[in-house]
């Protein structure tokens, strides 16, 4: 008695703590279901033929069960379709059979068409998956010319191409320099900020910090009134530079904090050697920095490349400019339902940024504890 | 070299010696600036007429930019440097502060001030109108509509938002599968929100009735034997919930990898003590991680307050503002682009700049705390 009750008890917590495992585990992969089935649903349907995604969901990939066709005959003659009729050993009115007539043994009779030229189909649930896939979609958004598509008759028509491959270098042009840009500039300023004395540097380095949270809806109005008059408006030089402006306070802020914390000994002995600023800084500090300069250029990379407000103000409609978020958006506009060219622009949209964000993953997250823990 | 130093500079040699590298430190920066424009120009005259002409375009400009700025800094240095060893340790750190700042006064300091005095005009920017755009601003239904939208973005994203990412990270602490369940949620935060409008239109998208439904979440609703419906067009102001899932979608990853790091911090002796103790994982929750990560989680409900307040891409790209679900930033946009009224966007702006005054205060105190600057 006394040495078996610990046992049970032992027992009981093992299956306590797997069923508690199992909870855990359970209600983790739903959540991780929940978030990624969204996505998947694009990734599906964007190779998918306009005619399937148009008339059943992008699930329907699966295998599942469905009515399918077994026995297709016109109408009988013999029958009033104004009365109660009956075909193929089934009892019901018109209405019904449009509806479908379920038998016992599984099958559905079915009318097809109208009263007077209708035709019966017998249909079985049968298990079956709708795979017919293509890369069409992909070749219409990707192309500037002209596509020709097929409908599901056999006709063909073509339709503008929307070029997302000049959209796509666009968005290159934006995102590559209003990365380095900010970080190099940055770079310089945290470098002046925690190794340099000069008069006014505490007040400059307030102002850093509390431009990190100012909107940037502030900045679009007078910036574009100079914009304007500089004639810089439409052009990537406008668009770098404001992406510039608005990632500077956090660029300065991360990289101040991280370059403050290298070891002071290193950078004392180089100034003793007579290394000037500019060399400890190209020669020394950047090398060193390039953890913390990884970080941001993920982070700004991914937003500027993501970004749809500036360069919707500062592009503006000069269609050659223009960026993918941009086109995008556009084709929601125009063609909303055209839902494969849509799925299909927008993943084509999102390859690069989750490249970079599953392989860079670990700096990324890196990044954004820094960011967020301070600021 | 030392035969040189021995010879006695004469006032000419000096002069010479001064002009020199004075003409070079103005000639060296001028001509570099020049090609620079020159440059700018050639770019800016180009037509790509193919795809491939485009993309070598693509990368001269990029090489044109990165470089040039790179050169700017060179350059800077390098006048600097030439110049007297006390004039140069004066100036040294402002070539290295110097272009971030005025890049931050331009776009941000300045704009401040620049929005503020045109919200006092009218639409022309002519006419000086007093606050009338702010009274239009609190008084108008469409304004009222904005506020009370950008509210239930706050109130319902930022709590989802934090809700879902705590729920996560301490499921994932201790899952078998932490890595990649965390990556997959945090995904989203790699997608445009422009694309995610695109994903979760693809969600919503309704049907006749009759024919079968393609979006998933009316897919599901008539499978459970319910109506079809177009939800974001829906029961107002509640169609504006369909719009804040995409944001709680987006941002519950960055909130998961915070608190997940937050989480990881809290030393192990604590949690154990408390199960020794006999604290069931519900009391360990609630008594010890919540407590412990307040910090944490206060700074992830000041982001996404932030972000909630800023929301534009996704109500443009999803409704346009259309069914009764325009924001702050939306009714900013198009005030200031669409209507072309300048004063009274810029009084939008300003509003919103006045409601994240409070975090920029929290900033600078923590700031001047913290820091031995």
């Amino acid at each position: 008695m006394a040495t078996q009750q610990p046992v049970q008890r032992k027992q009981r917590r093992n299956w306590r703590k797997l069923w508690g495992q199992f909870l855990v585990e359970a209600s983790l992969f739903f959540l991780v279901l929940l978030w990624t089935i969204p996505t998947l649903g694009i990734f599906i349907s964007s190779f998918r033929t306009p005619w399937d995604i148009q008339t059943s969901g992008w699930w329907t990939v699966l295998p599942h069960r469905e009515w399918q066709v077994v026995e297709e005959f016109p109408k009988p003659e013999n029958i009033d379709p104004d009365g109660v009729m009956e075909i193929a050993g089934v009892v019901g009115t018109f209405e019904a059979f449009r509806q479908g007539i379920e038998t016992p043994d599984g099958r559905r009779i079915i009318w097809i068409g109208n009263k007077r030229l209708g035709k019966i189909q017998i249909q079985e649930l049968r298990w079956t998956m709708r795979t017919d896939f293509t890369l069409d979609n992909y070749r219409a958004v990707l192309g500037g010319k002209t596509f020709e598509l097929k409908a599901p008759d056999g006709s063909t028509f073509t339709v503008q191409g929307d070029n997302l491959i000049g959209a796509f270098l666009n968005s290159l042009t934006v995102a590559v320099p209003s990365t380095v840009i900010p970080i190099l500039i940055a770079a310089f300023a945290a470098y002046g900020f925690a190794w340099m004395n000069f008069p006014g540097r505490r007040l400059l380095f307030i102002l850093v910090v509390a431009l990190l949270v100012v909107p940037l809806q502030i900045a679009l109005v007078p910036i574009l009134q100079d914009y304007v008059k500089l004639n810089l408006n439409g052009t990537f030089l406008a668009v770098w530079l404001a992406h510039t402006g608005f990632g500077l306070p956090l660029a300065t802020y991360l990289l101040f904090n991280y370059i403050r914390s290298l070891p002071r000994d290193i950078l004392e002995s180089a100034f003793i050697d007579g290394a000037s600023h500019f060399t400890i800084f190209t020669r020394l500090v950047l090398p060193l920095s390039v953890p913390a300069l990884a970080s941001f250029a993920i982070f700004q990379f991914l937003w500027v490349w993501n970004d749809y407000l500036v360069a919707l103000v500062f592009i503006g409609a000069k269609p050659d400019v223009q960026v993918l978020t941009m086109r995008i958006a556009e084709m929601v506009g125009s063609r909303g339902n055209d839902w494969h060219l849509l799925t299909a622009g927008a993943f084509v949209s999102m390859v690069l940024p989750l490249i970079v964000f599953f392989s860079l993953q670990r700096y990324f997250v890196r990044g954004l504890l820094a960011g967020s823990v301070k600021g | 070299m030392s035969a040189q130093s021995k010879t006695r500079k004469t006032p000419l040699d000096w002069l010479v010696a001064t002009f020199g590298r004075l003409a070079v430190s103005i000639v060296v920066p001028v001509v570099i600036f020049g090609v620079m424009i020159l440059g700018f120009q050639w770019l800016r005259a180009q037509t790509p007429s193919s795809n491939a002409q485009k993309a070598l375009l693509s990368l001269v400009a990029i090489v044109w930019g990165v470089g040039g700025v790179a050169l700017l800094y060179v350059v800077m240095n390098f006048v600097v440097e030439s110049l007297p060893p006390r004039l140069m340790r004066l100036l040294q750190p402002y070539v290295f502060v110097g272009p971030a700042m005025a890049i931050l006064g331009w776009y941000l300091a300045l704009p401040t001030l620049r929005t503020f005095w045109i919200s006092l005009h009218d639409r022309t920017g002519e006419r000086f109108v007093g606050l009338a755009n702010y009274v239009a601003v609190f008084t108008e239904r469409a304004m009222f509509e904005a506020f009370r939208n950008n509210l239930l973005w706050i109130l319902f994203g930022a709590t989802f938002t934090v809700a879902f990412g705590l729920m996560i990270a301490v499921l994932a602490d201790r899952s078998r599968f932490e890595n990649i369940a965390k990556s997959l949620i945090f995904m989203p935060m790699a997608i445009s929100m422009v694309g995610a409008g695109v994903i979760w239109n693809f969600v919503y998208e309704v049907r006749d009735v009759n024919s079968p439904q393609i979006g998933l979440l009316n897919a599901i609703v008539v499978a459970l034997g319910g109506e079809p419906q177009a939800w974001t067009a829906l029961v107002q102001p509640w169609n504006n919930l369909f719009l804040i899932v995409v944001m709680i979608w987006m941002q519950t990853g960055f909130a998961m990898v915070i608190f997940s790091a937050a989480i990881k911090g809290i030393p192990d002796e604590l949690l154990e003590a408390a199960r020794v103790d006999g604290a069931n994982e519900l009391q360990v929750f609630f008594r010890i991680m919540l407590p412990y990560i307040s910090g944490t989680i206060i700074t992830v409900l000041t982001t996404v307050v932030i972000f909630a307040l800023k929301i534009f891409d996704i109500v443009q790209v999803m409704t346009g503002g259309q069914f009764g679900t325009h924001v702050i930033a939306t009714q900013f946009y198009r005030q200031a682009f669409t209507n072309q009224n300048k004063g009274y966007a810029s009084a939008i702006a300003i509003v919103l700049l006045i409601t994240v005054i409070p975090v920029m205060i929290y900033n600078l105190r923590h700031f001047s705390e913290e820091e031995a600057f």
